[in-house]
């Protein structure tokens, strides 16, 4: 049962590894995966990451994908880093593009060009509102962020159902469940002709440069960090683990926002009950796959996306259905967290 | 009145079932020091699994809820492998068992999703169920839900009356003395979260062949995170357990019977009432710092492994 002993200090090397041996343990188990369903996995491998990325589109949809999810992860890891578990990304962008989806119908006629800004103030604001209510709950009543959020989440996936189908219900949708289709003022630019990405991914270069330049400049960090790996010493130099608890959820819950905005105001255009297909829970993943580092969130942000793409893919061409991407997500989850053992201990030599 | 009562408190057991198992399956698997969030994972497992086999075999639920128990404890195998063999984090485990079990259930599932299984009749028992009132309710329910009450005796007697429970929970609260005396720590934390996994499982599969006998993509929908969530209210003591899940079996059966009751607000009001009704009740459990720390597994959530020294 003893399949491991510590190392003497903690593998530099190991910490960089473990994103790139996870990503092959899955590969490898996907493999088993596809020829345990009779196809060939170089053929499939092939479907699912090679031929998204063999067109302008793909690349187009890689980016619209990679974009919430990077922009998701970068507010996550903030809280990572200090060990608070927003595990409800998912309800915050909900939250976000509630709001941001709202000041669109309520402004709907106007040729203001302020609509779409507008929208991003109140997607940033709604999702930063709907992570500060766990904050609350943990400083105040002592009520761990893990199960909140997550409560949170079902509990924002009910309101938007409530309002695509009752006051927000588009009258000439026939009945569906889903808001107007939004105008051009309160949608991003898109950036090419007969492309689906937009200007949204600004939106989240300036994200990962504002969290970059914070992770390597501000004494919050600091004090994010050193909360997380050591809380007595955190506050023996007094800092406010309130003020990291408060911090973390609503800033989180901000990009989460943001995001969602994003999503309604790009390639959704309008609201309804598919605005997310689970970014909220995949982008951590990305985050813990990303080392938590700004950079590193950006390239597990863009491997991510292509699972998506790879999940559609196989959808249309294998036949399979998209749930297969959860199962890639889940893999790769379980294969990071196993090689990230490998930072601090290595395999026993003797028996 | 009464018409309008028996109904819902008869609905509230029903409901209350599928917590009852993965509550205490999870709370057996904390008692040991492991926390598994990936209970919603397992159950789904469960379901998908325990729907695939009555629905192949025609035995229905009978052949079901075997089914759902083993897969649900497969699944908390490799849940096991990376938490407890490995030592790595276990909410994070938890996490991405959670989110590979909705994956693989929605991809099983994708044969089933049109099929439809007979279900199962209530068992009246003789003479009890003749009680007004308190038979209709307590005494013609499915097997199932009589089950769950043998499970809840089971578990509750396991723990605080047999050499077995003081096991488990000396390992909770310090697996290096139990590890000191010779007990196997890493093995008998296999076993309760094996136990955790097909409690987990036959919850799902009550919910796939009994409860609504159908298959739906995410069925589960929150309740084994209610579950988890539910062995905290309960400060990990079996009784406190049944008690909430019957709380959370009426507050969720309320939804379909709030038309009839005069009650008029948006069935997504009363659809997320069991999710703001834990919030409420970890507020309320939580407040009291002592409360939680008197009550808590010492070791629960730290990685165990007996280095060499």
């Amino acid at each position: 049962m003893h399949l491991l002993e510590p190392r003497p200090r903690p593998s530099r090397l190991m910490r960089w590894t473990a994103p790139l041996i996870a990503i092959v343990a899955t590969l490898l188990a996907g493999s088993l995966l596809f020829w345990s369903l009779d196809k060939s996995p170089l053929a499939s491998f092939q479907v699912f990451f090679i031929e998204p990325l063999t067109s302008r589109y793909g690349w187009s949809e890689l980016l619209v994908k990679a974009c919430p999810l990077i922009l998701i992860a970068q507010g996550l890891a903030i809280g990572f880093k200090a060990r608070i578990y927003n595990i409800g990304a998912e309800g915050q962008l909900i939250a976000g593009a509630l709001a941001g989806g709202g000041v669109a119908i309520y402004m709907e006629g106007s040729d203001s060009a302020w609509v779409l800004p507008a929208m991003v103030l109140a997607g940033a604001i709604g999702g930063a509102l709907w992570g500060a209510l766990p904050a609350w709950l943990r400083t105040h009543f002592n009520a761990q962020e893990t199960l909140t959020t997550l409560m949170l989440s079902y509990i924002a996936g009910f309101m938007l159902s409530y309002m695509v189908s009752g006051p927000w219900r588009d009258p000439e949708g026939m009945n569906f469940p889903q808001s107007i289709m939004f105008s051009d003022n309160a949608l991003f630019p898109l950036l090419f002709e007969g492309l689906r990405v937009n200007s949204s991914v600004f939106m989240t270069a300036f994200a990962v440069l504002a969290f970059w330049l914070f992770n390597a400049r501000s004494f919050m960090h600091f004090q994010l960090e050193v909360g997380g790996h050591a809380p007595a010493a955190s506050r023996y130099a007094g800092f406010s683990s309130k003020q990291t608890v408060w911090f973390s959820l609503v800033m989180s819950g901000m990009t989460a926002g943001l995001a969602g905005v994003g999503e309604v105001a790009g390639p959704v255009g309008q609201l309804n009950l598919n605005i997310s297909p689970g970014y909220g829970f995949a982008a951590i993943i990305v985050a813990y796959l990303g080392r938590l580092h700004a950079l590193g969130i950006v390239l597990a942000g863009f491997l991510m996306a292509l699972i998506y793409l790879g999940g559609e893919a196989a959808q249309v061409s294998l036949q399979m259905p998209f749930a297969i991407t959860g199962i890639f997500q889940g893999m790769l989850l379980f294969f990071l967290l196993g090689s990230d053992v490998f930072i601090d201990n290595r395999l026993r030599r003797s028996a | 009145m009464l018409d309008i009562l028996i109904p819902i408190l008869a609905g509230a057991l029903a409901a209350a079932t599928p917590l009852i198992f993965a509550g205490l399956g999870e709370l057996v698997a904390e008692r040991t020091g492991v926390i598994n969030l990936g209970v919603e994972g397992m159950m789904l497992v469960g379901a998908v699994a325990s729907f695939a086999a009555a629905a192949e075999s025609g035995y229905g639920a009978a052949a079901g809820l075997p089914a759902g128990a083993l897969a649900g404890a497969a699944t908390a195998m490799i849940f096991a492998f990376f938490a407890l063999s490995l030592a790595a984090n276990q909410a994070a485990c938890g996490l991405a068992l959670t989110i590979f079990g909705v994956g693989l259930s929605a991809f099983i599932g994708q044969h089933y999703v049109s099929y439809s299984l007979p279900g199962l009749k209530p068992i009246a028992i003789p003479f009890l169920s003749d009680i007004p009132l308190v038979g209709p309710v307590l005494f013609q329910q499915d097997a199932v839900v009589y089950l769950a009450l043998l499970t809840f005796a089971a578990v509750a007697w396991t723990l605080s009356k047999t050499r077995l429970g003081l096991l488990l929970k000396a390992v909770g609260e310090s697996p290096e003395a139990a590890h000191a005396i010779g007990y196997p720590v890493i093995a008998i934390r296999y076993g309760a979260v094996a136990f955790g996994g097909a409690l987990a499982g036959v919850a799902g599969a009550y919910l796939s062949t009994v409860y609504t006998p159908l298959w739906v993509q995410n069925m589960s929908a929150g309740r084994g995170w209610i579950a988890v969530a539910l062995v905290v209210f309960a400060t990990w003591k079996p009784a406190r357990l049944l008690l909430g899940a019957y709380l959370f079996g009426a507050v969720t059966i309320l939804q379909f019977h709030a038309q009839g009751l005069g009650i008029m607000v948006p069935i997504q009001f009363l659809a997320a009432l069991p999710y703001i009704a834990t919030i409420v009740v970890l507020v309320v459990i939580s407040r009291d710092r002592r409360v939680l720390q008197n009550n808590l597994p010492a070791s629960l959530g730290k990685p165990f492994l007996p280095w060499p020294s």
